[in-house]
């Protein structure tokens, strides 16, 4: 099966009713298995919407509806639903946004790239606010941490993005799915859904009082830190004995992964740390990781965006170096692995 | 004593913070007394936008979302298609109809998304301070249109109704005014239809009802009503525009 569909597949199986989406390579396969599972089927909806902008506003009144709804898309449409997913997080809408994200900036390529790791985990759009943001490297987990994305959305009340990339989407690999798709969920408590039997209720983000509006703020910030607190997870690879650690997520982290095979082969006590939360970024799982290994060398497909937080989570304590490959380049591991040797050698590590 | 006059039952008990003579405060009431005649309060949903009608929640006793400027359809679309059951209706100013929100409308009205649109037709942007809304007319003075609206900089008004007529999904659209009791009646009925359409399944409908900005358009609110039969129904002709429902009951 291939990524994309893993996701949907995975999506339907949570509860997912309500689907929403534009086309954008390298994502496709995504929407289009929704439309062949959820259109013309009662009590669900698939939408292909006029523009990214429409999908996400659609998935906002059908979460505020109470269903547990999803939309996807790649970079440049990801952009466009940023208004919408301030709105969601202002609101306190669960939903659930996939980004196969690929080469940028503007049209860019069509090629897998990890250059919206800063668009996803600083919020994105306008105003103070995060989202949850999980970063799956393989098929399996993409369809593990879809059903995870429901789970968190419901839980904390908040937007949920699933970032992945286009290699990931487009790439098969066998996928168990290990739930059934329920026959129906209840209706989310809260949701508009007309008032009968109970006072009416609205679901607004403005006022004209900017007290209230900071009181929104605290309330969204206390359960951002209690999200830090429970929700950071990590994949440690080999890094008991690794002198080096490479610090990669997603797709890259898949790259590194056979990169730091084959330096273990050569005898290098190389390993990697890798966030499969990136926003909450693992911080005091790598904090504790540098308590045993000093030097980093963090690898993304992008500039060195994620290497920010590292080095936060480092507090200047580890010695960080960086590879990176942008504009939707994919570099294999043996070009990784030559990054990884010479760091090792410069760091006077194979001594 | 019998009483003739009282507070629609989904009308919240709240003062409007709408200026004086503005048209907000009259849709407001008859869309509350239409939501009653057709018992659907436990069941509606609104979604307001940005605009000068941005606290409509404080004043429809209905569940109500939030819009984001001009997203309304789209947001309405959500709803309707998660909830069925629910009769959903948007309520949009012409900036964020006829502008930001264009297609959003007309796709959702392609679609025959089965939803009420409450158009706010007041030639201006009320809400962020008077500017040139897409539907100002030629030569009107706004704060963005400071030598009056030309067609050769700013371009024409725009017709929306008209535009939205000419799509399959959308099943009745009629224009109305709320400058005289007599046009507020035949508002309040077009509003009567737009809902009941959806109730009965029949898709998009929407009721254009050009309405009084005295404020902006510097004007008294007899001057303002006064305008909108001389100058604004002249560029925005009232009346039906589209009707396939096969009902025949308009007016
Ligand atoms: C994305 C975005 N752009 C601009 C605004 C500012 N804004 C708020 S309401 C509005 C237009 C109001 O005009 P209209 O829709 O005609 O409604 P009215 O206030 O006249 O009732 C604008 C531009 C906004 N809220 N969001
Ligand atoms: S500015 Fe115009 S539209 Fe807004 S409340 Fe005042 S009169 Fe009404």
């Amino acid at each position: 099966m291939t990524g994309n569909a893993a996701i949907a597949e995975a999506a339907i199986r949570a509860g997912c009713r309500c689907y929403f989406g534009y086309p954008i390579t390298p994502q496709n396969e995504l929407t289009e298995y929704m439309a062949a599972h959820l259109s013309r089927r009662e009590g669900c909806a698939f939408i292909q919407a006029e523009s990214e902008i429409s999908a996400v506003n659609m998935v906002y009144g059908a979460s505020v509806a109470g269903a547990r709804a999803m939309t996807s898309s790649s970079s440049p449409g990801i952009s466009l639903k940023q208004e919408g997913i301030s709105y969601l997080a202002a609101c306190q809408l669960p939903s659930v946004i996939v980004n196969m994200s690929r080469g940028g900036p503007g049209l860019g390529s069509i090629s897998a790239s990890q250059s919206d790791y800063f668009q996803s985990t600083r919020g994105g759009g306008h105003g103070d606010y995060r989202t949850i943001v999980l970063a799956p490297a393989s098929v399996q987990e993409l369809a593990d941490l879809t059903r995870r994305a429901f789970e968190l959305a419901d839980k904390y009340l908040i937007p949920v993005i699933i970032l992945g990339d286009g290699m990931l989407g487009q790439m098969m690999e066998p996928v168990e799915f290990k739930h059934e798709a329920p026959s129906a969920l209840p209706v989310r408590a809260g949701a508009l859904r007309g008032a009968k039997g109970r006072h009416s209720r609205f679901v607004r983000t403005f006022t004209s009082n900017p007290a209230e509006l900071e009181e929104v703020n605290w309330s969204l910030f206390r359960r951002y830190q209690l999200i830090q607190k429970q929700e950071a997870s990590c994949e440690n690879y080999l890094t008991e004995d690794a002198a080096l650690v490479v610090t990669a997520f997603g797709i890259a982290a898949r790259i590194a992964k056979g990169a730091i095979k084959q330096a273990r082969a050569l005898g290098l006590r190389v390993g990697m740390f890798r966030p499969v939360t990136l926003w909450p970024f693992p911080s005091e799982q790598l904090k504790e990781l540098s308590k045993r290994a000093k030097y980093f060398l963090d690898f993304e497909m992008n500039m060195g965006q994620m290497i920010d937080d590292v080095r936060l989570a480092l507090e200047g304590g580890g010695d960080v170096s960086f590879y990176g490959r942008p504009g939707g380049v994919i570099p294999n591991p043996t070009e990784v692995l030559r990054v990884i040797t010479r760091v090792y050698h410069q760091k006077g590590l194979n001594q | 004593m019998k009483k003739i006059f009282s507070r629609p039952r989904s009308l919240k008990k709240a003062v409007f913070h709408y200026c004086p003579g503005c048209g907000h405060s009259i849709i407001h009431r008859i869309t509350c007394e239409v939501i009653d005649e057709l018992g659907i309060q436990d069941r509606a949903i609104g979604v307001p936008p940005p605009g000068c009608s941005v606290f409509a929640y404080y004043y429809f006793d209905v569940d109500m979302v939030e819009s984001a400027h001009g997203r309304g359809a789209a947001v309405a679309t959500g709803i309707k298609r998660a909830h069925p059951e629910s009769v959903v209706f948007t309520y949009q100013g012409d900036g964020d109809l006829a502008a930001i929100g264009t297609a959003e409308t007309l796709h959702a009205a392609n679609r025959g998304e089965n939803i009420t649109a409450i158009f706010i037709n007041n030639a201006v942007y009320g809400m962020t301070g008077g500017q040139m809304a897409p539907t100002t007319l030629l030569g009107m003075k706004t704060t963005t249109s400071p030598f009056g609206r030309e067609d050769k900089y700013e371009g024409h008004p725009i017709k929306m109704s008209e535009i939205l007529a000419q799509v399959n999904g959308a099943c009745y659209i009629e224009r109305t005014a709320v400058n005289s009791p007599a046009n507020i009646r035949k508002t309040q009925k077009a509003i009567t239809r737009a809902f009941r359409n959806q109730i009965e399944g029949l898709g998009y409908s929407l009721v254009e009802i050009l309405s009084p900005c005295p404020t902006n358009w510097k004007m008294s609110p007899v001057e303002a009503w006064q305008w909108i039969d001389d100058v604004m129904s002249k560029e925005f002709p009232l009346g039906l525009i589209k009707d396939t429902t096969g009902r025949g009951d308009a007016h």
